[in-house]
């Protein structure tokens, strides 16, 4: 880093033309973030390499690791993280299932390291677009998971991903989950922090376990099963607080941008017959499919999108339906058990939901489209867009 | 630095759960010592942690990240990252057994080989994954019974020397508990080296070796003394040195059989699974012997 590449002493906000990749990248530029490392997979690629060149030039005063795979990727970031630092990595699809067992480990560890995914479908057969089964395979693994659905979302929930992280009653992982290409890729006006704003948001991290030669201690030793279960009911435990640390995150966020995001942002459901559910951009598509609906059809839709997903805000998401019929759009798989999503939904609403499996590898889904399985879906069926449902 | 028993410092309690006669915690005691309190190590899956004891126990004094099996290296390239931020000269120490170093953990040791992290990488080499129950590893040697290789393995050791050596880190060598002074000096370099370095601790397994629990230090020697392991060390962009005891051991080798004979592990080895020892042994001679000015003699 050469020294007449000082970066400015503030970089004030303002507002840019950002994809949903720059969005992240500059979060983690914003956040001061002090350790990344990651590995490229389409279609993450252009966050790291963002980071990379704000680390060169002396844009951010961090580490950059270039390891050799996503598994090393994701044991880089937990070590920094077990040191002290705050950390950052992206992947996506293939690379995300490669670094699972790190997932898990640094759940397990209770580290507060904070990834951005880059959704896309799993192979075989090889499929670059989006889907969102890579990170919901990882749902389970005790890491909080949100989903954006703009370039505004993306930015503002990387930076509340670290507060929900960091949460001392928390002390989890969290993914920030972007839609492969349809977010990832496209280019809107993104409302930035200031530099201060953000730091004085996130604050100084303190993790309570971080290493100390003065007071060494072991971390992730052998236990027997009379201590095993201690450690995965405080995760659960932890897992329990993540819905209020969401909320408190984003109520401090609204009171530096003036942007508010609920749990679960709904969208014309006050009258709603039928409520569309989806994560990341579908929902956002299917507020124009509502719009549609209402217009011409006379169907009082609504659309209802849960922000956080895991854990899935399950009261929340239930006043938001209320009485509407749910179509659930799944952009995943369970297979025997139909979408992942719409095993949520049934648990959150025990009462049967229509379940389209639709836009998943990058099928195309636009308005009209989500109009037409409204007109379609049956609750209790789950039905596939393209198959029973043209 | 004393190692005969005065107050040494030394980083490891009494009361671990080693294996008596444990080549790898004689070898990890001496490193530690010299290391001293400043130092993180870093384990994967493997004997070292078991040895470490159960929650909430722990037998060394200085901090320890357990990681997974493929992962101890690129966990100790983040911590090395975290304390270069946060201006901590703290040293980051791997301690990983031969399956995780050269087979499941290879591509991350190579890629903190790569980039050069500032890390001391300690393989202690059992031949076998000793944790698990004796199975068959790249390290195991030809001929050796494993519970995966019943009746001897088939083939040699994969050599990592020289797939380490040929990442030319800042500094590399072999040790053995059988020479403990230089065991401690290698890992004082490997320590002070500026990048990267890597030690490879050559551990004698009692109970997978089948070997009686005090004899092996003797065991250790015997393997430098017939050639079958080697003690040097090089710096980045140098040439092998060959350390004394095996100069003196290329010079006058004992023969191998001495070496197969006092483990049981080789029990059911052919004349011939000896005879490829037996050349893997004068291979060695002739490869390393021409990295010392010294007569050596073929074998």
């Amino acid at each position: 880093m050469s020294a007449d590449l000082d970066r400015p002493a503030e970089r004030p906000a303002g507002t840019e033309i950002l994809s949903g990749t720059g969005a992240v990248a500059r979060a983690v530029r914003d956040a001061g973030v002090d350790v990344v490392s990651a590995y490229p997979i389409t279609p993450q690629t252009e966050i790291v390499e963002s980071i990379a060149e704000y680390v060169e030039t002396g844009e951010l005063d961090a580490s950059f690791s270039r390891v050799e795979s996503e598994h090393s990727a994701l044991s880089a970031v937990m070590g920094a993280a077990q040191a002290g630092s705050r950390t950052f990595t992206a992947t996506a699809s293939q690379g995300l299932l490669y670094m699972s067992e790190m997932v898990w480990w640094t759940a397990g560890a209770r580290l507060p390291v904070v990834m951005a995914i880059a959704n896309r479908a799993l192979g075989p057969p090889w499929n670059i677009w989006g889907s969102h089964t890579d990170a919901l395979s990882q749902r389970d693994a005790g890491w909080s998971q949100v989903f954006a659905a703009s370039v505004q979302e993306a930015y503002d929930l990387t930076l509340a991903a670290y507060r929900i992280a960091e949460n001392e009653d928390v002390m989890l992982p969290a993914m920030v989950n972007l839609d492969g290409f349809t977010l990832a890729h496209t280019m809107q006006p993104l409302e930035l922090v200031s530099e201060t704003a953000a730091h004085e948001y996130l604050g100084e991290i303190s993790i309570p376990h971080e290493l100390d030669v003065e007071n060494p201690r072991g971390y992730g030793a052998m236990t027997g099963g009379e201590d095993f279960w201690r450690f995965r009911r405080r995760m659960m435990d932890a897992m329990a607080a993540v819905p209020d640390a969401t909320r408190g995150a984003l109520d401090d966020l609204a009171d530096v941008t003036g942007r508010e995001y609920d749990l679960v942002y709904t969208y014309r459901t006050d009258d709603a017959d039928v409520v569309i559910v989806g994560l990341g951009t579908m929902a956002r598509e299917a507020e124009v499919a509502a719009d549609l609906l209402r217009e011409e059809d006379g169907v009082d839709a609504g659309v209802v999108r849960p922000i956080l997903y895991t854990p899935f805000p399950e009261d929340e998401f239930a006043a938001a339906v209320g009485d509407a019929t749910p179509v659930v759009l799944d952009r995943s798989t369970s297979f025997g058990r139909g979408g992942i999503l719409t095993r949520d939904v049934v648990m959150a609403l025990d009462r049967p939901v229509a379940s389209v499996i639709a836009g998943i590898g990058g099928q195309s889904v636009d308005y009209e489209d989500m109009a037409r399985i409204v007109r379609q879906a049956e609750p209790g069926e789950t039905a596939w867009f393209g198959g029973e449902i043209q | 630095m004393s190692w005969t028993g005065e107050d040494t410092g030394q980083q490891i309690n009494d009361g671990h759960p080693a294996c008596s006669g444990c080549g790898m915690i004689l070898g990890v005691r001496h490193l530690l010592e010299e290391a001293g309190e400043d130092s993180t190590l870093v384990i994967p899956a493997s004997c070292a942690s078991v040895v470490q004891g159960v929650y909430p126990y722990t037998a060394f004094d200085v901090p320890v990240v357990n990681t997974a099996f493929a992962a101890s290296a690129s966990t100790a390239s983040g911590l090395r990252q975290a304390y270069e931020q946060q201006d901590e000269d703290t040293n980051v120490i791997v301690v990983a057994g031969d399956g995780g170093s050269t087979d499941i953990g290879l591509a991350s040791l190579s890629g903190a080989l790569d980039r050069d992290d500032d890390i001391l990488y300690v393989l202690y080499d059992n031949e076998a994954y000793s944790n698990t129950g004796f199975q068959k590893s790249g390290r195991t040697p030809g001929g050796a019974q494993t519970t995966t290789t019943p009746t001897g393995r088939i083939g040699r050791q994969k050599d990592i020397d020289e797939i380490v050596s040929a990442h030319d880190p800042a500094y590399m060598a072999t040790a053995s508990p059988g020479f403990v002074p230089g065991l401690r000096r290698k890992a004082e370099k490997g320590l002070a080296a500026d990048g990267i370095s890597f030690l490879h601790l050559h551990a004698p397994c009692p109970p997978g070796w089948r070997i009686d629990t005090d004899e092996t230090v003797e065991v250790a020697r015997t393997a430098v003394s017939s050639a079958l392991w080697v003690l040097f060390e090089r710096e980045r962009g140098g040439e092998y040195t060959l350390n004394n005891p095996s100069v003196s051991a290329f010079r006058n080798p004992d023969p191998v059989a001495e070496y197969v004979e006092g483990q049981g592990r080789f029990d059911t080895a052919t004349d011939a699974d000896v005879e490829a020892l037996e050349e893997q042994a004068a291979q060695n001679i002739e490869y390393f012997g021409q990295f010392t000015d010294r007569e050596v003699s073929p074998r």
